[in-house]
């Protein structure tokens, strides 16, 4: 099915080419939206390229990045989990040090600029977890917008703790009820505001997906992790990673972390990205989209998607609110279908031991998101003697305190 | 939305608005992520996911309705759905069924070259949405690509029903006659006779969605007369004016 809707396959090294101007990544991507919406998002287009061409704007986001967010972030050998696994040496690339715990700053630093040159007073958002809607919350007060985020019912539960700060930052938190109450509905929900106020409304999406060009704008924001950590692991290795681990939710910090490396051999860098292995393999406990997904269009872009046999959009599940998630942004598809990255699952399990392995034997909390990385190196670094490995630890588990509190029962 | 209460009702209820004087009825597709609907029609699509309903049993319905009425039928719907049906099945099933076409409401003029030509080839009607905030260039596009009539969005936002029409509506109807030969329909918070009234000069066919399901579930329990006696409420509008039904135009070749 689907094959039909689409222009070609990408082949080789056009990784980094990608997409093209309507926003395809190989078969993958574009923007599939509401007429309505169809203008605005081209408006939205070029103001960003338009942005991504002036060094004021650069200068500008460079400055917020380092001075309030706290880049370069750093890349620390966690010794003695690759001495407890003994295989791979591992290194951790520290997005959970950035100002509000994760990587979703710089994304959110790129896109308020953008919309403060647009002339928006307004910035709306969805949030899983609540890190992106902390993210935009905190931008919004920084820069001096209103602010509002929408998010499922049962992930204000969930993260409670991050709801309270998004309010403590003067955001407006929009509980939504439909459906699963998680992630797909309050994006769902934010498009909806968006396209009755356009006028003086941005919409701050927060991974690499939904039509274009989101999926390119956000992973531009984010491809500074990958850059950063190309010379940062050249500093400390005098050479490039054999392995790449990140977990996929959107994807945002596994693309911002591969694009860098999209061009290298795969024998050279090897790629790997986690997806949220939930409850087990049936439809509906998971929320792995490689692994038993189809493409399919939800909410703007030809991609994976967890549906039935007629097209509904499944419920998932994950642990972590933030890969709970029936969709994934487009370029993973294409990485998917080209081989180029490999994509596994952690379970619920896996990720919270791990999360309990990383905290005692490096005193790095990860958040639950990142701990489905961490699973997967600690399945893989006891037979990669000799290799190095080079995770993106996404952001830290303070939002995450109550489920490991009730789940690992210390 | 068809199969909100159940199919056997919505056919019951189209046959029904044909004998009220509708011209031609729109038959949505439930789809999980309404992204573009408000409350009303979420609500109506929850409720025919949960009736059963799913584009086989729709298109079965059509067949079941063709046997009572001749009143054009456009099956509404989100991408998902027909795309995970594939398109060429989706145009040959649908024409076979007796429907006149078809409107996708989250498939842009970009993207929509491989559906349009499987509509094509089994003479299906293709209406696409213009909206207030498309540009002149994007509304001679969305001309090029409809067939049938063009369905201009009265008001940015989501569907629902509203006291006052918007003022959107006029200078849009205005920019697509400049753009197209093609029927006008306007549609997007349209919810009573003075609003017909209002339109019946400016547009060939106005269409009336949430007000109409809002009636349906009020009347959950008998909802057919209750749905038809509305639409005739409704056409009290055009009373007051000379007005050329839509189904003149190409949607009713079949």
């Amino acid at each position: 099915m689907a094959k039909h809707s689409i222009n070609k396959a990408v082949k080789g090294t056009d990784f980094q080419d990608q997409p093209d101007q309507g926003g395809h990544f190989g078969l993958y991507g574009g923007r599939y939206a509401p007429e309505t919406l169809m203008h605005p998002l081209e408006e939205l287009e070029s103001a960003y390229l338009k942005a991504c061409s002036d060094p004021a704007f650069q200068q500008e986001l460079e400055h917020l990045l380092s001075r309030y967010a706290g880049r370069p972030t750093p890349l620390t050998l966690a010794s003695r989990l690759s001495d407890h696994l003994g295989g791979a040496r591992i290194y951790l690339k520290r997005e959970d040090l950035l100002h509000t715990g994760a990587h979703k700053i710089n994304n959110c630093l790129g896109q308020a600029l953008l919309a403060r040159r647009m002339g928006k007073g307004r910035l709306i958002a969805e949030t899983g977890a609540g890190q992106h809607g902390v993210a935009t919350a905190t931008v919004a007060a920084l820069l001096g917008f209103q602010c509002v985020i929408y998010m499922g019912e049962e992930d204000m539960a969930r993260q409670r703790l991050n709801v309270f700060r998004m309010r403590l930052l003067g955001a407006e938190v929009v509980p939504v009820k439909a459906g699963s109450r998680t992630l797909k509905e309050a994006i769902s929900e934010t498009m909806r505001d968006w396209v009755t106020n356009l006028e003086n409304t941005y919409y701050l999406l927060g991974t690499a997906f939904g039509p274009h060009p989101y999926p390119l704008m956000v992973r531009e924001f984010q491809k500074v992790i990958g850059e950063e950590s190309r010379q940062q692991i050249l500093e400390a290795e005098g050479r490039l990673p054999d392995l790449l681990l990140a977990c996929v939710g959107g994807g945002s910090n596994a693309i911002g972390l591969f694009h860098e490396f999209l061009a290298e051999d795969a024998e050279k860098v090897a790629m790997v990205g986690v997806e949220a292995g939930g409850r087990g393999s049936q439809l509906g406990q998971h929320a792995a989209r490689f692994h038993g997904g189809s493409p399919g269009v939800l909410h703007g872009t030809f991609s994976y998607v967890l549906q039935d046999e007629m097209g509904q959009i499944s419920a998932t599940h994950s642990i972590s609110a933030g890969l709970d998630y029936a969709s994934v942004g487009p370029e993973h598809s294409m990485l998917f279908d080209s081989g180029r990255v490999e994509y596994t699952t952690a379970t619920d399990s896996e990720a919270l031991e791990a999360c309990r392995t990383l905290s005692q034997l490096e005193g790095i909390i990860p958040a639950l998101e990142s701990a489905h990385a961490v699973a997967e190196a600690v399945r893989r670094a006891p037979s990669g003697k000799g290799q190095v490995y080079l995770l993106c630890l996404s952001g830290r588990g303070d939002k995450d305190m109550e489920i490991l509190e009730r789940e690992l029962r210390l | 939305m068809a199969g909100d209460p159940d199919i056997a009702t919505t056919a019951k209820m189209v046959v029904a608005l044909a004998q009220a004087g509708v011209d031609i009825v729109e038959l949505g597709v439930p789809f999980s992520e309404p992204i573009a609907d408000g409350p009303v029609i979420q609500r109506s699509g929850e409720r025919a996911l949960r009736s059963g309903a799913n584009l086989p049993r729709i298109l079965q319905m059509v067949r079941d309705i063709r046997q009572e009425s001749p009143v054009p039928l456009l099956l509404f719907s989100y991408l998902n759905p027909v795309l995970r049906y594939g398109f060429e099945r989706f145009a040959a099933d649908a024409v076979a069924s007796g429907a006149d076409g078809a409107l996708i409401t989250d498939l842009s003029v970009e993207e929509a070259g491989p559906y349009v030509s499987q509509m094509r080839r089994q003479g299906l009607d293709t209406v696409f949405l213009a909206a207030p905030t498309s540009t002149d260039q994007r509304l001679k596009r969305v001309a090029e690509l409809s067939t049938g009539f063009v369905y201009a969005i009265a008001r940015a936002g989501v569907t629902g029903a509203r006291e006052q029409l918007s003022a959107a509506a006029a200078p849009l109807l205005g920019r697509l006659r400049a753009a197209t030969s093609l029927p006008l329909a306007v549609g997007f918070g349209i919810s009573r006779p003075e609003h017909l009234t209002e339109l019946a000069p400016l547009a060939d066919g106005v269409v009336v969605g949430s007000a109409l399901v809002r009636c349906l579930e009020e009347h959950q329990q008998d909802p057919v007369p209750h749905v038809a006696d509305f639409a005739r409420w409704l056409r009290e509008g055009f009373k007051t004016q000379r007005h050329e039904p839509i189904h003149k135009s190409p949607i009713h070749k079949s």
